[in-house]
C-alpha cells in the first residue's frame, strides 16, 4: 500500500469530502493560498476557490461563531484553528453555542461542524503553543473529540467528523504532520467510538491517545525484552469512548496504564482510569496508572520541555513495576 | 403589524403573571415597550429568513410567527414546548419560522447570525439573517470581529441593536463610548438610527434594507431607539436607583408603540375602535387558553433528560 504523510491524509480527506458534498467548506486563518502554516491544506483553494476555502481575519471567536451559524442553517464548515492553545479564545462559541444548541432546542437544531486543531509539546514552542487541551473540550457534553494517531487514522476520522451531525473537535499532533503511514487509495471511514487494538498482549494494557500511541508501542517493544506482553489500544475518540473494548482488555490483562499528553490532573487519563477502576475493579491486580504531561506550563528549554511529557522509557518502567506487584502512585 | 404587537404585549403580560404567581420557573426578561422593533423588522422577513435573538427574546419569537401554546409550554418547561422544555425563556428557538434561538450569553449569537449569512452566500440562497442584540452587547468584542468579516465578504446580515437605554442596571451612556452607529460605519457598514417606537418607520426601512441585502448590498446596521417597561428581568422591581418613575411614565404614556399605531389606524380609517377592541379581546382569549393549556400540559418524561445531547 502507498504511504502518505498525516498532512496529506488530512488534505485528501477534505478534498474528497468537498468533492462529495458542496455544503462542506473550510474557514480559518491563512487556509487558502498559504494552505496553513503547517501546509496541511495546500492545493485546496486551487480546486475549490476562495468561496469554499476562506481566509479569515485573526478573529477566532468570530469565525468559530460563524461556523456555528453556518452549520445550524445547512452548511458543513470545517474550521481550522491554527493552534490548539487558541481554544481558550473560542470557548464561548464552542462550549456555550455549538455544544448546546441541539440539546437546548429539544433536538430541533443541529450543528454539524468540525473544528480541526492540534495538540502536543516537544516542539520548543513554549507554553502558549504547546498545550494539549482535549480534556477541556471532552468535559463539555455535546462535543465529540477525535485524536488521530497516524495518517491512516487522521484521514478516516476526518471524513467521519465531516459527515457527523454534531460539533466535532479533532486534535492532530503537531509533531506528526510529516509522519507517513500506509493509507489505502480506496475510500474508508473510521467510525467514532471504536477503539483500535494495535498489539495484543496478556500482561498489561497500555491505552494511549494521539502521539502517545507511538509512545505506548515503543514501550511495548522495551517490555518485550523483559518478557512482558503489553496490549496497546488507541481509543481514537475520547468522546464517544469505546469503554467496552478497554474493559475487555483490562479484564484479560488485569493491569493498565493510560497515557495522554494533556496535563495529568483532572485529565483524560484520570477519566479513563477511573472508569476502569469502577467497572473492572475485581479484575485488577493493581490500580490503573495515569501518565499525562506534568502539571506545569510547558517550558521552552529543550532540557526542561522533554521532562514534561511521558516517554516510552517511563511508561515501560512503570509497567515493569506494576507487573512486579509494586504499588506505585500516579504523579 | 398591530395584531403582532398586541400579541407580544399580551404574551408578556401573561408570562409576567405566570412568573409572579410562581408558576413559571427560572428567570425571564420582558419585551413590553419594544414591540415595534421586533414586529417592524420581522414583518419584513419571510420564514426562510433567519433571526437570532437575545435573553429578551419572547418578542422576537412571537414576531417571527411562533404559536402561543408551544411558547407557553416552553416557558413552563413542558414537553410540548418548542424545545421540549429544554430551553426555557432564555433559549426558545423556533426552527419552523427561522428563529435560530434566544441566547443567554450577551452578544453570543452575533457569530451565529453572521455565519447563517455566510451560508446563504456560499450556497447561493437568497435569505437574509437579522441579528438582534441590545446596546449592552455592543461592548462585546465578538461583534467587531464578525462585522469586519460581514463587511469584507458583503454578507446578507442586518445587525439590529435594540437601544433601550439600559444595560441591566446601567445607563447606556455609562457603558458605550462614542456613537453606536459610528462603530458599524468604521467597517464601511451603512448604519441607520431609527425611532424604535414607530413600527411603520422600522418596517419601511427594514423592507428596503432586506431587499438590498438579498441583492448582495449588505451588511447593514440599525440602532433602534426604544424602551423596556419592566425591570431588567421580572424580579427587578425596585429600580429607582437607576431610572425614575417619571421617565417610565413618560415613555409609557407618550411613546407607546401600540397606542401610537392604534391612533394611526383609526385616524386613517384603516380600522375602527370597535374592530381593534375585538382584535385585542380575541388575542387575550387566545393567550388565556394557551396558558391554561400549558399549565395542564405534561412535563417531559425523565428518559428525555439524556436525549438530544448528540444528534444522530
Ligand atoms: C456574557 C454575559 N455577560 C453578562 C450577562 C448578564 N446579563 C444578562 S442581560 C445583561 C444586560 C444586557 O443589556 P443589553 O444588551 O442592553 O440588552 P437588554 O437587556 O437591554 O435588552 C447582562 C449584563 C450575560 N448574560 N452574558
Amino acid at each position: 500500500m502507498r504511504e502518505i504523510t498525516l498532512s496529506q491524509a488530512v488534505n485528501e480527506a477534505l478534498r474528497e469530502e468537498m468533492r462529495r458534498d458542496p455544503t462542506v467548506f473550510v474557514l480559518g486563518e491563512d487556509v487558502a493560498e498559504a494552505g496553513t502554516p503547517f501546509k496541511v491544506l495546500s492545493g485546496l483553494v486551487e480546486e475549490f476557490g476562495t468561496a469554499r476555502v476562506i481566509d479569515t481575519p485573526i478573529s477566532e471567536p468570530g469565525f468559530v461563531g460563524m461556523a456555528v451559524g453556518a452549520a445550524m442553517t445547512g452548511a458543513r464548515p470545517v474550521v481550522d484553528l491554527m493552534f490548539g492553545d487558541f481554544i481558550y479564545l473560542v470557548m464561548d462559541q464552542l462550549c456555550n453555542q455549538a455544544a448546546k444548541q441541539h440539546y437546548m432546542s429539544g433536538g430541533k437544531l443541529t450543528v454539524p461542524m468540525v473544528l480541526r486543531t492540534n495538540l502536543g509539546a516537544t516542539r520548543r514552542s513554549a507554553a502558549q503553543h504547546s498545550q494539549s487541551l482535549q480534556a477541556l473540550v471532552a468535559h463539555i457534553p455535546g462535543l465529540k473529540v477525535a485524536l488521530p494517531s497516524s495518517a491512516y487514522e487522521a484521514k478516516g476520522l476526518m471524513k467521519t467528523a465531516i459527515r457527523d451531525n454534531n460539533p466535532v473537535v479533532i486534535f492532530e499532533d503537531k509533531l506528526m504532520y510529516q509522519d507517513k503511514a500506509p493509507v489505502p487509495e480506496e475510500e474508508y471511514l473510521i467510525p467514532f467510538g471504536q477503539a483500535n487494538v494495535l498489539r495484543q498482549g496478556a500482561d498489561i494494557t497500555l491505552i494511549g491517545t494521539s502521539s502517545m500511541v507511538q509512545v505506548a508501542l515503543k514501550a511495548a517493544v522495551l517490555l518485550e525484552k523483559d518478557g512482558i506482553e503489553a496490549e496497546v489500544i488507541d481509543p481514537r475518540t475520547i468522546v464517544p469512548l469505546d469503554e467496552a473494548r478497554l474493559l475487555e482488555s483490562v479484564r484479560k490483562t488485569s493491569r493498565a496504564i493510560v497515557i495522554d499528553e494533556g496535563h495529568q490532573s483532572y485529565g483524560v487519563t484520570a477519566e479513563i482510569a477511573s472508569r476502569l477502576n469502577e467497572k473492572a475493579f475485581y479484575h485488577l491486580d493493581a490500580p490503573v496508572l495515569r501518565m499525562g504531561a506534568m502539571d506545569v506550563p510547558v517550558p521552552f528549554s529543550p532540557a526542561l520541555e522533554d521532562l514534561t511529557v511521558p516517554t516510552p522509557e517511563a511508561v515501560a518502567a512503570n509497567a515493569r513495576k506494576l507487573c512486579a506487584g509494586e504499588l506505585i502512585h500516579a504523579a | 403589524m398591530y395584531r403582532q404587537m398586541v400579541r407580544i404585549r399580551t404574551f408578556e403580560d401573561n408570562a409576567n403573571q405566570l412568573y409572579l404567581s410562581a408558576k413559571m420557573p427560572g428567570l425571564t426578561h420582558m419585551y413590553s415597550g419594544e414591540e415595534a422593533v421586533a414586529v417592524g423588522i420581522c414583518e419584513a422577513l419571510t420564514d426562510a429568513d433567519r433571526i437570532t435573538s437575545t435573553h429578551r427574546g419572547h418578542g422576537h419569537c412571537v414576531a417571527k410567527g411562533a404559536e402561543f401554546k408551544a411558547m407557553f409550554c416552553e416557558l413552563l418547561g413542558k414537553a410540548e414546548g418548542y424545545c421540549r422544555g429544554k430551553g426555557g425563556s432564555m433559549h426558545i428557538a423556533d426552527q419552523s419560522h427561522g428563529n435560530l434561538g434566544a441566547n443567554a450569553i450577551v452578544g453570543g449569537s452575533m457569530g451565529i447570525a453572521t455565519g447563517s449569512a455566510l451560508r446563504a452566500k456560499l450556497l447561493g440562497q437568497d435569505d437574509v439573517t437579522v441579528c438582534f442584540f441590545g446596546d449592552g452587547a455592543t461592548a462585546q468584542g465578538l461583534m467587531y470581529e464578525v462585522m469586519n468579516m460581514a463587511a469584507l465578504w458583503k454578507l446578507p446580515v442586518i445587525y439590529a441593536c435594540e437601544n433601550n437605554g439600559y444595560s441591566e442596571y446601567t445607563r447606556t451612556e455609562e457603558i458605550a463610548a462614542g456613537s453606536i452607529t459610528a462603530r458599524a460605519e468604521a467597517f464601511g457598514i451603512e448604519a441607520h438610527q431609527v425611532d424604535g417606537q414607530d413600527v411603520l418607520a422600522v418596517n419601511a426601512l427594514t423592507q428596503e434594507l432586506v431587499a438590498r441585502a438579498r441583492k448582495g448590498e449588505g451588511p447593514f446596521f440599525l440602532e433602534l431607539m426604544t424602551y423596556r417597561y419592566h425591570g431588567h428581568h421580572v424580579g427587578d422591581i425596585n429600580r429607582e436607583y437607576y431610572r425614575s418613575k417619571s421617565e417610565e411614565k413618560d415613555w409609557k404614556e407618550n411613546r407607546d408603540p401600540i397606542i401610537r399605531f392604534r391612533g394611526f389606524l383609526v385616524s386613517e380609517g384603516i380600522a375602527t375602535e370597535d374592530e381593534i377592541e375585538a382584535m385585542n379581546a380575541e388575542i387575550a382569549r387566545d393567550a388565556a387558553e394557551a396558558v391554561a393549556y400549558a399549565e395542564k400540559a405534561p412535563y417531559p418524561p425523565a428518559h428525555e433528560v439524556d436525549m438530544h445531547v448528540f444528534a444522530d
